[in-house]
Parts: structure tokens; sequence; C-alpha cells
């Protein structure tokens, strides 16, 4: 682990999807090409054995982070540097040692497993197809991360279809982590699973991240689950990061006034006395704008409670109002009371 | 917070409902037993598979029967709901009481203007000219939060967001004033932000209008920021009924103190509580009590003798060898 260079680095990462327009819409003249803005400039990083949680409600580009990072899609335009080898531009013949190094954790594990191929074929695939391993050591190796999932090696011999929810995830963690990835992508990786089971899975998370010293990056639009696991936390909005900050900081003291509308929108376990839905004045009106025709401004500004002139005309930048702690919002920028 | 308790809106008494399938008779609900006043907001509690949502079906006889089965009673506001013929059965539902889905997008009509749609529903059940109808629409998109209801309500459903769409479905479902809302998961498909907008709507509505409201949902956090009284389900079983306030306070089953240990708090981390293994399938449920297998403070009877469900102190109810020994 070196401390100067970060496992990831992610600068201006930026993802426009096209509009598929009406096939006679090229029949009007000058029909303007129209994009989704999804992921519009954003910048991390991701230090070694570091969890960094990315949340935000649906359409919010997380997802489509998550996947640029893995070079899944191609970004539009950004870079991202991977052991601090830039790895934007690479050909795909020459990603293999990435991707040896750099896996996924998907969401739904009834739909991310092959139904035809028993656990155990599945698990060695990645093995077979990085040269990891061969012949009967395969098999040893197989049992040994099946076990390090807290599944028994009988398992190798069963189909997705004869296990529950909880253990098929651990079978897509199982997959994730044969071919001995530094960075693990969890894409709302436990958020298909009951309260119950997601517990064990989170746990799981965390048990293999202390003992095989990995890094995630953790895509979730859940907060708790986000408190738990994170180191720090990215808050994201519209394609952009809201704010960036240590997770107990983000969470005692959030800066941006969407991390804290979202922050008082959680309907966390309270005693019962009394509800947070009886204080609608806490609660954020609207809804997201649309991703194709973006406010000028700042994104939030149509739904932001501390709206000032200002948020309308110019955008505003990530920048450190603390140690650590980044936030894009013109309240924390001179002249701006927070 | 005081109820009508001794005029429940909904009373069920030991409604089961079971299934005949080629491996036997599977029995889905059994014996549940609880009541709603007006105004209370009751939640029932549970993971997938407890029961939960086939409970609310089954209230409102939307179980195909056979291959189902439906025992028990549900009153409301006096009448047997199960044994009431169809006729009086469909002026009820939907007139005196609402219901909501998790998938508000699929509740809708996609070939019919939003506006229209909620006019026809309410034709059905108030005898008004559609000129006062459609004020009455207007009236309604303008109460549940959605802007300028009047451009709105000549817009496609697909032009609407989940958020606004289950504003919509609660909006038809509040139209004819109705006295019981039942609500499964109705915020399950939405945002954060949008959840909350939807949820304090529901608040609101039992406060303010006094509707009865069956919340059901496995998010304990929306229990316990929504409801009064709670119900926790496993296995088809009530395991725990009470207040609000003792269910998240002084939660007596194991399974309850299990669940509540499992959610990740906002406020901290360390390793979280969890329940081992995972719920059992109907075609093979333990004997005894059915949470006996992953149960930390099990006891042998509790393998061979289920535990009934039995006051622990008053208006607080467990279903425990342990918690309530006899």
């Amino acid at each position: 682990m070196t401390p100067t260079t970060p496992l990831l680095e992610v600068r201006d990462l930026v993802k426009h999807f096209p509009v598929r327009r009406h096939p006679l819409a090229a029949l009007r003249r000058a029909a303007p090409a129209r994009v989704v803005h999804a992921v519009d400039g954003v910048t991390f990083e991701v230090a070694a054995g570091e969890t960094l949680g990315l949340v935000g409600e649906s359409g919010c580009g997380k997802t489509t982070t998550g996947r640029l990072v893995l070079r899944a899609i191609e970004p539009t335009r950004g870079h991202i540097v991977f052991e601090g080898e830039d790895i934007t531009s690479l050909p795909a013949g020459r990603l293999l040692p990435f991707r040896r190094k750099a896996q996924i954790v998907f969401q739904d594990p009834y739909s991310s497993l092959n139904p035809r191929m028993t656990v155990g074929a599945m698990v060695a695939e990645p093995i077979r197809v990085h040269r990891i391993a061969a012949g009967a050591e395969v098999e040893a190796r197989v049992r040994s991360l099946l076990d390090m999932v807290g599944l028994s090696a009988e398992y190798a011999r069963r189909y997705p279809h004869e296990l529950s929810g909880g253990q098929r995830q651990r079978v897509g963690i199982a997959r994730a982590l044969a071919a001995g990835p530094r960075l693990v992508v969890a894409d709302e990786a436990v958020s298909a699973l009951d309260v119950s089971v997601r517990a064990q899975i989170l746990n799981l998370f965390v048990e293999l991240r202390e003992r095989l010293g990995l890094a995630y990056l953790f895509v979730s639009h859940d907060l708790g689950v986000i408190r738990f696991v994170s180191h720090r936390v990215a808050v994201m909005y519209l394609g952009r990061l809201a704010e960036v900050a240590p997770a107990s900081a983000l969470f005692k003291q959030p800066l941006h006034p969407y991390t804290q509308a979202l922050l008082a929108a959680i309907p966390a376990v309270g005693d019962g006395s009394t509800s947070i839905f009886d204080n609608p004045a806490r609660l954020l009106e609207g809804e997201l704008p649309n991703p194709i025709d973006l406010p000028r401004g700042c994104r939030f500004a149509s739904r932001c409670p501390h709206r000032m002139s200002q948020c309308e005309e110019v955008e505003p930048a990530l920048r450190e109002a603390a140690p650590g702690h980044a936030v894009a919002c013109h309240l924390y920028t001179e002249g701006g009371t927070p | 917070m005081a109820h009508g308790a001794a005029d429940p809106v909904l009373d069920v008494r030991g409604l089961t409902v079971e299934f005949s399938t080629e491996g036997g008779v599977l029995r889905a609900v059994d014996d549940v037993s609880f009541e709603i006043g007006r105004g209370e907001i009751v939640g029932l509690v549970g993971e997938s598979g407890a029961g939960k949502s086939l409970t609310s079906e089954a209230i409102l006889r939307l179980i195909r029967c056979p291959p189902g089965r439906v025992r028990g009673e549900v009153r409301f506001r006096g009448q047997n709901l199960l044994t009431l013929g169809e006729r009086s059965l469909a002026d009820i539902r939907g007139k005196d009481i609402a219901m909501i889905f998790q998938n508000p997008g699929a509740s809708l009509n996609p070939v019919f203007r939003v506006g229209e749609q909620m006019l026809e529903a309410m034709a059905v059940h108030v005898p008004e000219r559609r000129a006062a109808l459609r004020r009455r629409v207007l009236e309604i998109l303008g109460r549940v939060g959605i802007p300028s209801p009047g451009t709105r309500a000549r817009d496609y459903p697909h032009q609407f967001s989940g958020g606004m769409a289950q504003r919509v479905m609660i909006g038809m479902g509040i139209s004819c004033m109705p006295s019981l809302l039942i609500a499964d998961e109705p915020t399950t498909a939405l945002d954060v932000t949008i959840q909350a907008q939807v949820l304090a709507l529901i608040r609101r509505l039992a406060r303010e209008l006094g509707v009865a409201v069956l919340l059901v949902s496995h998010d304990l956090g929306i229990i316990s920021q929504m409801c009064h009284r709670v119900l926790v389900m496993y296995a088809g079983r009530v395991v725990e009924q009470a207040s609000v306030e003792a269910i998240f306070r002084a939660p007596a089953h194991p399974y309850t103190q299990g669940l509540i240990a499992c959610l990740p708090r906002l406020e901290g981390t360390g390793k979280l509580g969890a329940i081992g293994g995972a719920m059992p399938g109907l075609a093979a449920l333990p004997p005894g009590c059915r949470f006996h297998p992953r149960c930390p403070v099990s006891e042998p009877r509790c393998r061979v003798e289920a535990p009934p469900l039995g006051p622990l102190r008053p208006e607080h109810q467990v279903a425990c060898h342990v918690a309530r020994p006899s």
C-alpha cells in the first residue's frame, strides 16, 4: 500500500447517453441532438483498503459511475486511473490485468447468476480465465472461496435455484473475489435482501475487507447501509457530486442542503413517540429535474430551501469547506453564510 | 395517543389463509387477529414470506379461492366482509375501503388520461354530474400535492413519475372519503425524499380525516415513524403485537429484537446484530415455535410446542415461551 498513490482516481468523469430520436425527427431541420447527462463531471479517489460510499436517489448516476470505473461502459470524457495507470483508453485486449484487480457484485442475486451453471463452475470461471490456477488446484480454490463467504463445500455442486437470496449473494461475492481483486464495486449489493439477511451480508462485506485489504466503491440508495460500510461518503445528485466527506462528519454535520434534506427524510427507527412525517416543513418538495434539460445553475436550486439568486446562474464547484469535507454549494463560498 | 378501540373501523378475528397445492395444504396466514380504530395507523411488519401482504389481500377478499381458502372474520363497520355478497362488497371496495399497492404505475391504465381515470373511478361510487366530478378531481390532485392539477389531469400515466403516480393512487383512494386505507408497501418503489412526501400525506389523512390505516411494510424505520400500533409477523403468524412505543423501546420477542438489531444505524458503525439463517418456507415449517431454529434463546420446549400469542403486559402481546413463561 503506497499512501501517496490512491488505488483508484477518477477525474472529471462524464457519461452522456444519446436520447434515441423519433425516426421522423430527422426530417425536421436542425433538431438538436439530445443527451441524458447521467454522469456529468465527477472526481473522487479511493485509497487501498478504503470504502467510499456512493449514495443518491434513482437517476442520480451512481450506478453509471460504478460501471464507468470498471470500464463496463465507455466514458464520454474524463479519466480513470487505477494503481497509477490511466486505464481510460486502454484497448479491450489489454484490460485483462485490470479486470482481475477490479470486480463487481451486482444487486440482484437472482439474475446475476447463470441458472445452468453450478455454483462451483461459476466461481471457478474467473480462476480459469485469469489463469490463476489449473487442474485440481482450481477446486481447492473454489472450496476456500466458498468457505470465505460462509458456504460449505457441498454448495459447489448446487444450482442457483436451490439457493436462498442471501446464499446467492454469497456466491456473487465469492465470484467477485475469485480473481483476487483489490477493488470491488458493490452496486446495490444488499438492496434486494431481507433485513435479517442483509445484516449478514453487510457483516460479510466488512469482514472480507478487513481480511483481504479490499477497497470498495459501495453504491447504494440506502443511507443506513452507506453509514455502516463506508469510511468516506460521496453524495450524488443529478450526475454531480454534491458533497464528499468522512462518513462520521457527513452524518453528524451534513453541509449541502440536499444531504441535509436526504438525512431528514430517512425514516430512521425511532421509539415511536414522534414522527418525522408530522413535520412536513423539513421534507423536500418537488422532484428531480429532467437529466436531459438541466437547469443552468445549481442542479438542486429548484428544490433548495436556501436558494439564492446566484444559484440559478452559476453552478457551484466541489470545494473543500473543512479538511477532507468537500461541498458543491454557494452557501460555503465567500460571501455565503451557511 | 388514544384511539377509539371500543368501536373499531376494522376488526379482524382469527384470519387464516390456506392454499391447496400438490404437496398438501399450506397455511400462509395463521390465526391473525387485530383491530384498527378511527384515525389509527396499524403496521404489519415482517420479511418476505411472513404473510403480511396475504393478510391485507385476504381482508379485501382479493385471494382467489380455490386454490386459496380464507377463514375467520373480517368485520368492517360491523359487516363481515368474508361472507358479504359480491355486489355489496364491490360497493365497499374502492369507496369505503381504499387500497394502494407497491407499484403505482401498474395500477393506472396507460391509455387513458389520469384525470379521466380518476373521474371514472369516482363516477362508479358518487352519483354526481360529470362537471362536478371534474372539479373534484382537480381539487383532489391539488390536495395530494400535484402541481398545476389542471394541466396534469390531461396527462397520461407515463408522464407521471413514480411518486406522482402514487399520489394519484392515494388521491383516487381518498376521493370517496373512505374510512379505511390499506397500503401495502406504498413507498417501496420510491426514492427517500419522495417516499417522505407520500408517507406524510398518509399520516395527515389519518390525523385530519380520521382515516383508519393498515400499513404493510418490511421497513422497521417506516413502521416506527408511521404507526400507532404494530404487529410483527413471522412465517404466517403474529409473534408480537403492541403499541409502537412498546415495540421499539421494549421489544419482547427475540425475532423483533433481532430485526431491530439488524438495522444499520445512522449514528454509528460496529458490527450489526444478525439473525442467522433465513425464514423457513411454508412447505418446510419447523415444529413448535417457527422461529426456534434461528432463535438465540430457544429452549427445549420451543422445539415441540408452539407458543400462543398472549399478554405480557396490558396492550402488549407476545408469542414466546421465553419472554412469557406460562
